[in-house]
């Protein structure tokens, strides 16, 4: 615990914001469906990271327990997602999102 | 809070309905329920009934006058949309699952209206979202309905994520999740505006920004709301939308004081944004399902006119009339455009509209009725709800952004008409269609509404009293 405490917020501010971008970056440049997925985990993960931080730092485990409620809303996200990408699978096989332009003008 | 309980059970036993074969029985039972619900909901809002679990559940959520409003209002859309889209559920094998999709998605649309921690925005936004994507995507043969739901699964977790951020960043800077302590703290005397609470907050609004649709943030909107089936999307631009500003506006009016200079522009740059670029690029639209979608992303500029102005004590009541008019008047015209869609195999073009008049005159009329007040032509509802909005920004002395916005709607009022002529002036090549006495029912019922709000604030608001 030490460790943690030694190590200051601003680092860890730094470092969440550096994941989450990379994670939202990889999200506007990957093409195939399943490395957006694990890139919006990233950006989530990112968040659940800070939080953890800034409830170390301020003693208080409101954050904590709001941790917990977003890796359960991301397991349900992620399962309804992979549950679309296999109904779009069935009929594009593919994964590569540039196969779904239908709706472009 | 007793809405939550009813909405819940009811999704529940529509589940259980899959399990014991009940199924015929599913849709009268859920309209039933939903009455419950209505009925709950305004009595609730008039105080007859109270228990201790409704003015604050643990501090998270809050049923106070705000809250109980906006639940009677989204009851009150969700029912409509249930006893219009009746068969949506009645041709499909899986009936029970898309009604009870609904009905969670409702209790998330609930929470959203009563959050008074940001956890329950959280988790309210999801609640709401994620049944969405499934019914985007629940006609699973078609492609475009596939490229609705995983468009709108990327683009809503997209959000969600940076909305997870900001609130992050707005509790690293305040050291708390809720939205009161929010509003002691900006209104505190040492309080400066950390670089961190300035990202959070923006970071916060652009996620808001992108589940209402509004301008720099539609480009999800037009896609989802024409791949998916169109009973999905007149839920999505009612139901989800009234959620989505409702909550906007909740954020802002309890954690802030006043809009501070830095949000102000960029509320500027979102409500002049969504003005032009929806009807203006609504103009240009064959398809009049897209064309409805554009034309939602500039009301959204207007609600979001009511939600800058918030400091004005009657800027809450204006954004109230202005989503119960666009709602009530939205599902009038995706009711017509569905019995169109459904009589032309599927094609919801302009030219699909061709003749209409000839084909069936209750349903020309309804929808011209919904598209003038969509417009803002008077004495109908649309018109008044823009009015009260720009008198708002009027008394704040925002003169330019008032003629910005009738410059806007001015461009509305020309595509609105395209379809109004085409249904008018020219041929059909279709056949006529004929209406079940339900749906005749429904139709006048809706013209009626749509009328009849608009007479009503016509009398009341100008008989001084």
């Amino acid at each position: 615990m030490d460790i943690i405490k030694g190590v200051p917020l601003t680092s860890y501010i730094l470092l969440c914001s550096i994941l989450f971008a990379i994670g939202a970056l990889g999200v506007l440049y990957r093409r195939n469906a399943l490395v957006i997925f694990m890139c919006i985990e990233l950006m989530l993960n990112a968040v659940n990271l800070l939080m953890v931080a800034f409830s170390r730092y301020f003693n208080d485990s409101n954050a904590q327990v709001f941790v917990f409620f977003i890796m359960a809303v991301a397991a349900a996200e992620v399962s309804v997602g992979l549950a679309i990408l296999m109904m779009v699978y069935r009929n594009t096989k593919t994964t590569d999102i540039d196969a779904l332009s239908k709706l472009k003008y | 809070m007793n809405e939550i309980l009813i909405v819940a059970g009811l999704g529940v036993l529509t589940l259980l309905a899959e399990i014991f074969s009940f199924k015929k029985f599913i849709a009268p039972i859920v309209i039933a329920g939903l009455l419950a619900t209505w009925v709950v909901a305004a009595l609730e809002l008039n105080g007859n009934i109270y228990s201790s679990l409704n003015a604050s559940v643990l501090n998270m959520l809050d049923f106070d006058r705000y809250a109980q409003s906006f639940v009677l209002l989204l009851t009150t859309i969700a029912l409509l949309w249930v006893i219009i889209n009746y068969n949506f559920f009645s041709d499909e094998s899986n009936k029970a699952d898309h009604l009870s999709l609904i009905l969670f998605s409702m209790v998330g649309g609930f929470c959203m209206v009563s959050y008074t921690n940001f956890v329950m925005l959280f988790l309210g936004i999801e609640i709401l979202s994620i049944p969405m994507y499934v019914l985007a995507g629940s006609n699973k043969r078609s492609l475009r309905s596939n490229e609705a739901s995983l468009k709108y699964f990327l683009m809503g977790s997209f959000a969600t994520g940076i909305l997870l951020f900001g609130i992050a960043l707005l509790y690293g800077s305040t050291g708390s999740f809720y939205v009161y302590d929010l509003r002691v703290k900006t209104t505190g005397a040492d309080f400066v505006m950390t670089p961190m609470f300035t990202i959070g907050m923006v970071m916060l609004l652009s996620a808001m920004a992108f589940k209402s649709s509004a301008a720099p943030f539609h480009f999800w909107a037009p896609d989802v709301y024409t791949g998916s089936p169109s009973s999905v999307t007149s839920f999505m631009s009612t139901f989800v939308k009234t959620s989505a500003l409702a909550a906007f506006m909740r954020l802002f009016y309890t954690a802030l004081p006043y809009v501070p200079e830095t949000f102000d522009r960029i509320f500027l740059i979102l409500i002049i944004g969504s003005l032009f670029l929806g009807n203006i690029i609504a103009v240009f639209q064959t398809n009049a399902k897209r064309l409805l979608a554009y034309s939602s992303i500039s009301h959204v500029g207007f609600m979001l006119m009511a939600i800058r102005f918030f400091s004005e004590p009657t800027s809450v009541a204006s954004l109230f009339f202005y989503m119960a008019a666009y709602a009530i008047t939205t599902l009038a015209a995706f009711m017509v455009l569905k019995i169109v869609e459904e009589n032309s195999d599927g094609d919801v073009s302009i030219s699909a509209f061709n003749g209409l008049v000839k084909r069936n005159p209750l349903l020309a009329g309804t929808l011209t009725i919904a598209l003038l007040s969509m417009a803002g032509i008077p004495p109908l509802s649309g018109f008044f709800a823009k009015f009260n909005i720009l008198y708002i920004a009027l008394n704040h002395g925002y003169f330019w952004l008032v003629i910005v916005a009738i410059l806007a709607s001015l461009v509305g009022v020309y595509y609105y008409f395209k379809i109004v002529i085409a249904m008018f002036a020219s041929e059909p090549v279709l056949t006529p269609i004929t209406l079940t006495g339900k749906q005749k029912i429904l139709l006048l019922l809706l013209t009626l509404l749509i009328v009849g709000m608009g007479l009503n604030s016509f009398v009341f608001d100008l008989i001084p009293s």
